[in-house]
């Protein structure tokens, strides 16, 4: 069991309720040890946060998050951290924020 | 009196001749030596007296150095002020854009009187105002691969301004190829990201951070996002504060991180700094086997429309649209009362302008419908496949993709898309109603 703030940036929020920060606690396979990845928080953003099943794409993309997406954990790029395989501690904060393009 | 004699009066005047002669060239050897105008050092003591600058020597590699800020909009704007400002010796200004209404509440260079006039010109006099010190350079051109390298060759540094990826990929991939430092920012209602790209040649470059484009659809422009005008102001701001400690050499490639800002004005005014990853080297432009050279890029090999793709918004056939015109003298101007207009907007779009007689369901609550008539029924009480149904939006792109929906899934027969949507009709029809 984990427990993590999950945050959606650059627009991201609106296929959240525009709830830009939410507090998840985050179990694998029903047990208390197993530890719980960036990955597997990814599924659960798809299967039990998006609202709107049309809204998914917004997010996913070829089953990652989509290209225009930045992840970050504990404000640090996912690509230094391991992406996927990242192992979720207590506390920490999981961001994903679109890129922007205007000018 | 004593007589003085004509002798003496004339030596006299001879000396004071010579004494003048003496202190002119004194006081000209002594500006020679000095690096800027007496008239400069009172301009930019304030800034000189922060020691982190170095002092006169900030301030000559500010004067020595050529800055090409690309775009004089939102971020360009404030961004140009600061830099012209602390006294950057050349700036050169791409903008092929002018002046809009709709630009002012954030694009505040520019002002009311220059309405109509190329963004980059009306830069130029407001910064020949601001400080006569700099040399200004004007590029009235869209930036593409043809013309890219040529305008870059003559600066140092760039600054990233634009609004689409196309142009960013570009601006990046020229200042790879060139060995250029890119201050690249962008924002959006009312946030903000700023980061350092290539920085001195060996930093990660925009493709290292973003290898693949954003598909099209995702992709939001302030036109239709909108956009909080201090909020991207703060953010060009933020782009001349990195310019300058990248010309003072405040950054080093010993302390230099790669990172990426965001900033949010709301609810709370945050700024963040994300540690980001550095140079990649499986990077196509500026990793170990690089593909998008200055040859491919120049030869038009390397395609951005196709890499970035564009939005598709022919989803209507021709027999599936009607002109704003036919809407007014078929529809408005007889008075015709049985046909129903959905207008597709958000309702914070809809609740600035609309017809009287339109029924307001944004797109996106279309599309949640799924097709079911009953819902529908909700919103529009009278609605059945029979009914004559016209859908307009802003510009006429959502109306089509939600004429598609009427017709493909709740099987409505007779649904008409406006071309060009409400602002085109505003502007051919009927200019009482507000555009926005
Ligand atoms: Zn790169």
């Amino acid at each position: 069991m984990v427990n993590v703030k999950v945050e959606f940036l650059g627009g991201l929020d609106a296929i959240f309720k525009k709830q830009r920060v939410h507090k998840l606690t985050l179990k694998k396979n029903n047990s208390d040890d197993e530890p719980v990845t960036v990955g597997d928080l990814i599924d659960y953003i798809v299967e039990n946060m998006i609202e709107d099943k049309n809204d998914v794409e917004v997010f996913l993309q070829n089953g990652t998050v989509r290209a225009g997406i930045l992840t970050l954990i504990n404000d640090t790029d996912w690509e230094l951290e391991g992406e996927k395989e990242y192992e979720l501690e207590d506390g920490d904060i999981i961001s994903f924020t679109s890129t922007l393009h205007g000018g | 009196m004593v007589e003085v004699s004509a002798e003496v009066l004339a030596e006299l005047e001879l000396l004071k001749k010579e004494n003048a002669k003496l202190r002119s060239q004194l006081d000209s050897q002594k500006s020679d030596k000095l690096p800027m105008s007496l008239q400069e050092f009172q301009r930019y003591g304030r800034q000189m007296i922060v020691e982190e600058t170095s002092g006169i020597e900030g301030q000559l590699k500010l004067k020595n150095s050529k800055v090409l800020v690309i775009g004089a909009g939102g971020l360009g704007c404030p961004a140009l002020l600061y830099l012209a400002g602390a006294g950057i010796g050349t700036i050169g200004i791409v903008d092929n854009d002018t002046v809009d209404n709709s630009n002012l509440h954030r694009q505040v260079l520019h002002d009311s009187s220059k309405v109509g006039m190329l963004k980059c010109e009306s830069a130029r006099q407001r910064i020949n105002l601001l400080n006569p010190h700099v040399n200004v350079k004007t590029y009235p051109v869209r930036l593409d691969y043809s013309n890219a390298f040529t305008i870059f060759e003559n600066y140092d540094y760039v600054l990233d301004c634009t609004d689409t990826p196309i142009t960013r990929y570009l601006v990046s991939d020229v200042a790879v190829n060139l060995g250029m430092t890119v201050i690249s920012a962008s924002g959006l209602g009312s946030e903000g990201q700023l980061s350092i790209l290539n920085f001195k040649n060996e930093g990660p470059c925009y493709r290292c951070f973003y290898p693949t484009p954003p598909p099209p659809n995702s992709v939001s422009s302030c036109q239709e996002g909108g956009v909080i005008g201090p909020c991207i102001g703060l953010v060009g701001t933020m782009m001349a504060v990195e310019t300058l400690k990248v010309i003072y050499d405040i950054y080093t490639l010993e302390n230099f991180k790669p990172f990426l800002m965001m900033y949010s004005g709301f609810p709370n005014q945050t700024l963040r700094t994300f540690k980001m990853r550095g140079r990649q080297n499986n990077c196509e432009c500026c990793g170990l086997d690089p593909k998008i050279t200055r040859a491919a890029i120049e030869s038009g090999l390397v395609n951005y429309f196709e890499f970035c793709g564009s939005r598709n918004y022919n989803l209507c056939t021709d027999e599936e649209r009607i002109s704003s015109e036919i809407y007014k003298t078929e529809f408005i101007d007889c008075n015709e009362k049985d046909h129903i207009l959905i207008d597709v907007r958000p309702r914070h779009h809809f609740n600035i302008s609309h017809f009287n007689h339109a029924i307001n369901i944004p797109v996106k609550e279309l599309k949640g419908m799924k097709g079911s008539l009953d819902i529908l029924k909700e919103s529009v009480p009278n609605v059945s496949q029979d009914s004559k149904v016209i859908v307009l939006c802003r510009y006429g792109n959502d109306s089509q993709i939600a004429t598609r929906l009427l017709k493909d899934e709740f099987k409505i027969n007779d649904v008409k898309d406006v071309k060009g949507g409400f602002f085109k009709y505003i502007d051919e029809e009927d200019h009482s109603y507000p555009k926005y």
